[in-house]
């Protein structure tokens, strides 16, 4: 897009933004910034669930349509082991393994049998997705599940400047998503293993052609890809409580954030994630009965001048 | 440049297209020669004796719910036939094109919400509907072309849930929640279409119609262009195709096709909700498509009939609360095992059946 | 000897006699179709559902007016068009007689319509709320016997007020069913003079309340909240967790047994809440403590006391099955014996008497609860007060009465 083009978006972007910024922030303060902090922690939440989606695109263009199953799957257990156990820790590791196990088999029985079609994958994960939500529907039942923050970050956080009281549970969610961004990160480009994961993102084929075991390197992605969904599962279990939908909302909070932030980018789900939290929340704070328009207006938006997202790679 | 660069040049990239060809099962049609040859035979006859006659030996619960709500259906599924099996655009989107078409029905013409509904003769407003419908088709599909093949099942999705919250949170035009009811087909000439019989023949009429014009477009240049788009899209592109452009063709020809399956689906139900347009029947439409198999218009509506027949009597085999898990490991199978469908597994067993050395 | 024998053939003449009698009254079995919402957000509720309808039909062993009670059950998943297939499979394919449901208020108004085009069934409803189905465009064939959304908050802005609530903000999705809930609430409340400055309408489904939390203005004196089922759970858990204290009034669903029944530790914070609906859980009448015990022995892996789609339920099956008793289960007439006893009946329920207006929509008693903690660590609803008679313009004349919505009535 040449020069002036970009100037012109830019503008016609850019200043309602700011013109809006500046309004909310004179009409009233508080409200403001606790949307703000709330769209951040939402975005962490998306940000969580939505790295693992893009990562096991990224490598092995498999569209995990049944990630919100597995969001689902890892929320369910990690209740009951903290009400068995009481442990919020413990509740967190049961469910990242839980999906990261449940990836791992779906990842060694069907889907190795399956490269290179991506279409079939995609309908294999659609269906799976139906059975397991069903499953997890059969046997737990469909009554709210609401779990518990940990004792120490019960109940709010007192004493902030503007805000006054802010939950220190949700307040967590920040810095959780950070840290998991940074340990991704370091993962992705300081081990052996993501090292092999961002050749592989490159270019599949010279990746097995050096020799490395390609399909454990798949394996080890989609079980962490899915481990992330659950491990997200855990921490949503407390934050919006877990409910038979609660995976389809999740799924397409995912998908937006990837087609948004760019497939196959973890920075680039960061961005995206922090944009949909925010556009979600102020939405619902300042135009509550549009604030999915605004959503689908900056979907249209990235698909009409970037349709790969806005650190999306070529295919 | 040697010859053989060409070729590797001309082959990769978009090799991932060419792979899935050579691939040992595909999900897309890989016969084209079927389209030449054009024999009337006995089966055709039959199935359109079947078909035409169907109302005369059934009930009128037969025909109407299971026949002509298949017939709706099948159409619907058929744009998703159409597009992804021939056109390699596997779009979820479909059921929200149907959507448009019947939220433009129940808005311009008659419903139960006196404050939206303009009241426009039938004869009026399904055009602008089905107008509607292409339009939006058009656009979704301007938005989605533009990025590479398995993106297109995500854009789709979230598009259509993305209008499945617009109809929900809207009320000064698509009246949310509650949707539009009282949603009637027109009385013409006499013959009342809501009743089961009549309707059931405009659906036919319509599937007969949407089934044989995508058999004739897929012999015209155009169809042809648009398969050898989906087999190799830089080839086609070198050769001087307008690749967007045919790509946005062929979504505004499909999103034509469930514009009027929408309209049929929303006469049958006689109501258009938020409901009709969520997650829920996108990916059934995309479950009927694959059931049927996508190698041949007809599968759309033999997965329609299945889907049709499994929703109504599950709750005498099963209960009807597992009824998302029958489907679920219906289509799991069909997947697995079967990726063509039923047509595929039909296929099959014929080849099997055959004495030694028979091959079709 | 022969006194005897003529006695002994007399009894048995007598026996026989009466045998007889009793074997020409032996009719064909009686086929009911039942619908609730067996997946999706309401299937918890539709579960109970079926429960009080099946206890309505277990009181009576099963056998009405001498016929036997065929019940065929059908799911929908709060989908109107779902609903309406399913009830076309049982009217014209299963041939059922009279047909209990559906669950939600919209597919109510789907399932109404439905029935104007099938006037050999009588259509009884299940559990649907929604004001316009009796008020707009009733069908001649289709009866409500509980009360609707509006008429079960009838009595709450009244206790408000003693309450010392003079500034209201209402938390509520944004459809017809919590338009109606809150137009019953605000009815009688902004006419005694209490005002309600802000209306958050959230969208449906939405589970992200921390917007809506921060909106709330620091001079309101309650929260009117009518959120169902897992709305209910996420609002009320991120409320307590930012910090909120003010105190809350529940719409009927949003302390109804399901939802305080969530796998999950008791919210002190929910202990006090004001409520208002067709039941009160700990109502000491001496037929709602029977039900409750019935309820309790017949489904021991059911909620603590019968919730509000149970009674719902259980109230229109049992005026479906009663009137079958008044005409003696003749349904030859193309059912209009039958629905004529049914539009002058008056209904005796655990909870009260419901009686049918001209629409077909019942007349019938409002509870005022409140939510206790009992020694179990279990909440519940205790009994405040009732309210008899309510029917469903509220009290209004029917020419000034206008349907709830996001805007009506209004009193900031």
């Amino acid at each position: 897009m040449s020069r002036t083009w970009k100037i012109f978006w830019a503008v016609v972007i850019g200043v309602p933004v700011v013109a809006f910024i500046a309004w909310a922030l004179w009409d009233n303060t508080r409200l403001f910034a606790v949307t703000f902090l709330n769209g951040l922690t939402l975005g962490s939440l998306y940000f969580i669930v939505a790295a693992g989606f893009t990562l096991v695109f990224g490598l092995m263009r498999n569209v995990n349509l049944a990630h919100g199953s597995l969001y689902l799957l890892g929320g369910y257990l990690g209740f009951f082991v903290a009400q068995w156990t009481g442990w919020f820790t413990l509740a967190l590791a049961a469910g990242f393994a839980a999906a990261a196990l449940a990836g791992l088999l779906m990842q060694v029985t069907i889907f190795r049998f399956m490269q290179g079609q991506d279409l079939r994958q995609t309908m294999v994960t659609i269906a799976l997705s139906i059975v397991i939500a069903d499953l997890l529907m059969w046997g737990i039942g469909a009554q709210v599940h609401q779990l518990e923050p940990p004792a120490w970050l019960n109940g709010p956080l007192r004493g902030i400047p503007v805000i006054n009281a802010y939950s220190s549970y949700r307040l967590a969610l920040l810095p959780i998503g950070i840290a998991i961004g940074v340990a991704l990160w370091l993962f992705l480009n300081r081990t052996r293993v993501g090292m092999m994961i961002r050749a592989g993102v490159d270019d599949r084929g010279m990746l097995a052609a050096s020799g490395v075991n390609v399909n454990l390197v798949f394996a080890i992605t989609f079980a962490i890809g899915a481990g992330l969904a659950g491990f997200g599962g855990v921490i949503g279990a407390v934050e919006l409580s877990m409910v038979p939908g609660e995976d389809i909302r999740m799924l397409l909070a995912s998908l937006v954030v990837v087609i948004v932030g760019g497939m196959g980018s973890v920075v680039g789900a960061a961005i995206g994630a922090t944009i949909l939290g925010l556009a979600e929340t102020y939405g619902l704070a300042y135009a509550p009965t549009y604030s999915v328009v605004f959503t689908f207006v900056i979907l249209v938006l990235v698909l009409a001048f970037r349709p790969r997202g806005i650190l999306g790679r070529p295919a | 440049m040697s010859a053989a660069d060409w070729r590797k040049a001309m082959n990769s990239g978009s090799g991932r297209a060419a792979m899935r060809v050579q691939g040992p099962v595909a999900v897309l049609p890989q016969e084209i020669s079927f389209q030449f040859k054009n024999p009337l035979a006995a089966r055709h006859v039959l199935v359109l004796l079947l078909v035409l006659t169907f109302p005369l030996f059934a009930s009128p619960f037969f025909v109407y719910q299971i026949g002509a709500q298949s017939l709706a259906l099948g159409l619907i599924a058929l744009s998703l036939t159409f597009l992804g099996g021939y056109g390699g655009m596997v779009s979820l989107a479909q059921m929200t094109v149907a959507g448009i078409a019947g939220y433009l029905v129940a808005i311009l013409g008659t419903s139960a919400v006196m404050e939206i509904s303009m009241k426009w003769p039938w004869w009026v407003a399904v055009p602008f509907a089905l107008a509607g419908a292409t339009a939006a088709a058009a656009f979704i599909g301007w938005l989605s072309v533009r990025t590479e093949g398995i993106y297109t099942i995500m854009i789709t999705l979230a598009m259509g849930v993305a209008f499945y919250y617009l109809c929900l949170q809207n009320y000064s035009i698509f009246n949310g929640f509650q949707g539009f009811q009282q949603v009637y087909a027109p009385s013409v000439a006499g013959i009342n279409f809501r009743e089961a019989e009549p309707f059931y023949y405009l659906a036919l009429f319509w599937s007969l119609a949407g089934y044989f014009f995508i058999k004739y477009l897929l012999r015209t240049p155009f169809g042809i262009a648009l398969q050898g788009i989906r087999d190799n899209p830089r080839r086609m592109n070198a050769l001087g195709f307008n690749v967007t452009a045919h790509r946005v063709a062929a979504y505004a020809v499909a999103g034509a096709m469930a514009g009027v399956g929408g309209v049929l689906f929303t006469w049958y139900n006689n109501l258009v909700t938020p409901g009709s347009v969520g997650t829920s029947w996108m990916i059934n439409v995309l479950v009927i498509a694959v059931l049927g198999g996508m190698r041949h218009p007809i599968g759309a509506f033999l997965g329609a009939i299945v889907f049709v027949l499994l929703q109504t009597f599950a709750i005498d085999m099963i209960d009807r609360e597992r009824f998302n898990l029958v489907i679920g490991v219906v289509f799991l199978a069909i997947v697995l095992f079967s990726p063509d469908g039923l047509l595929g597994w039909w296929a099959g067993l014929k080849v099997k059946l055959t004495p030694r050395g028979g091959v079709r | 000897m022969r006194r005897t024998f003529v006695k002994t053939l007399v009894g048995a003449a007598v026996v026989a006699a009466f045998a007889g009698i009793a074997y020409a009254q032996q009719g064909k079995p009686i086929k009911i179709g039942l619908l609730a919402t067996l997946e999706g957000p309401f299937a918890a509720g539709g579960q109970d559902g079926m429960r009080g309808a099946e206890m309505a039909i277990r009181e009576r062993g099963g056998v009405v007016a001498g016929r036997k009670i065929e019940l065929i059950k059908a799911s929908s998943d709060a989908k109107p068009d779902v609903a309406v297939n399913s009830t076309r499979k049982l009217v014209e394919q299963d041939k059922v007689e009279i047909m209990v449901g559906p669950l939600s208020g919209g597919e109510g108004i789907a399932v109404k319509n439905y029935s104007k085009s099938q006037p050999q069934v009588t259509f009884i409803n299940g559990g649907s709320g929604a004001q316009g189905t009796t008020l707009q465009d009733p069908s001649a064939n289709f009866f409500r016997w509980n009360t609707d959304g509006g008429q079960w908050m009838f009595g709450l802005g009244k206790a408000a007020l003693d309450k010392g609530y003079k500034r209201v903000m209402v938390i509520a999705e944004d459809y017809a069913f919590p338009y109606s809930q809150v137009q019953g609430f605000m009815a009688e409340y902004c006419k005694l003079g209490g005002k309600v400055p802000v209306k958050a309408w959230v969208p449906l489904g939405g589970k992200d309340y921390s917007s809506v939390i921060a909106r709330i203005p620091k001079d309101v004196d309650a929260l009117l909240v009518v959120l169902g089922g897992a709305d209910a759970v996420n609002f009320l858990n991120q409320y307590e967790q930012a910090g909120g204290d003010k105190p809350m009034l529940g719409g009927s669903i949003t302390v109804s047994q399901d939802v305080l029944n969530y796998k999950g530790k008791r919210r002190d914070s929910l202990v006090g809440t004001l409520s208002a609906g067709p039941l009160a859980d700990a109502y000491d009448g001496a037929e709602w403590k029977k039900f409750v015990a019935d309820y309790k022995k017949a489904y021991p892996d059911g909620y603590p006391s019968p919730s509000l789609f149970a009674v719902v339920y259980y109230t229109n099956m049992k005026a479906a099955l009663d009137a079958l008793d008044a005409v003696k289960g003749d349904l030859s007439d193309g059912h209009k014996k039958y629905r004529e006893a049914m539009s002058k009946m008056t209904l005796k329920l655990p909870t009260g008497e419901h009686k049918l207006d001209a629409n077909r929509q019942a007349i019938g008693t409002t509870f005022i609860t409140e939510v206790v903690k009992d020694s179990k660590g279990n909440l519940y609803n205790k009994f405040v007060r009732k309210v008899d008679n309510v029917n469903q313009t509220l009290g209004t004349p029917p020419a000034d009465f206008k349907i709830g919505s996001r805007d009506e009535p209004n009193c900031p």
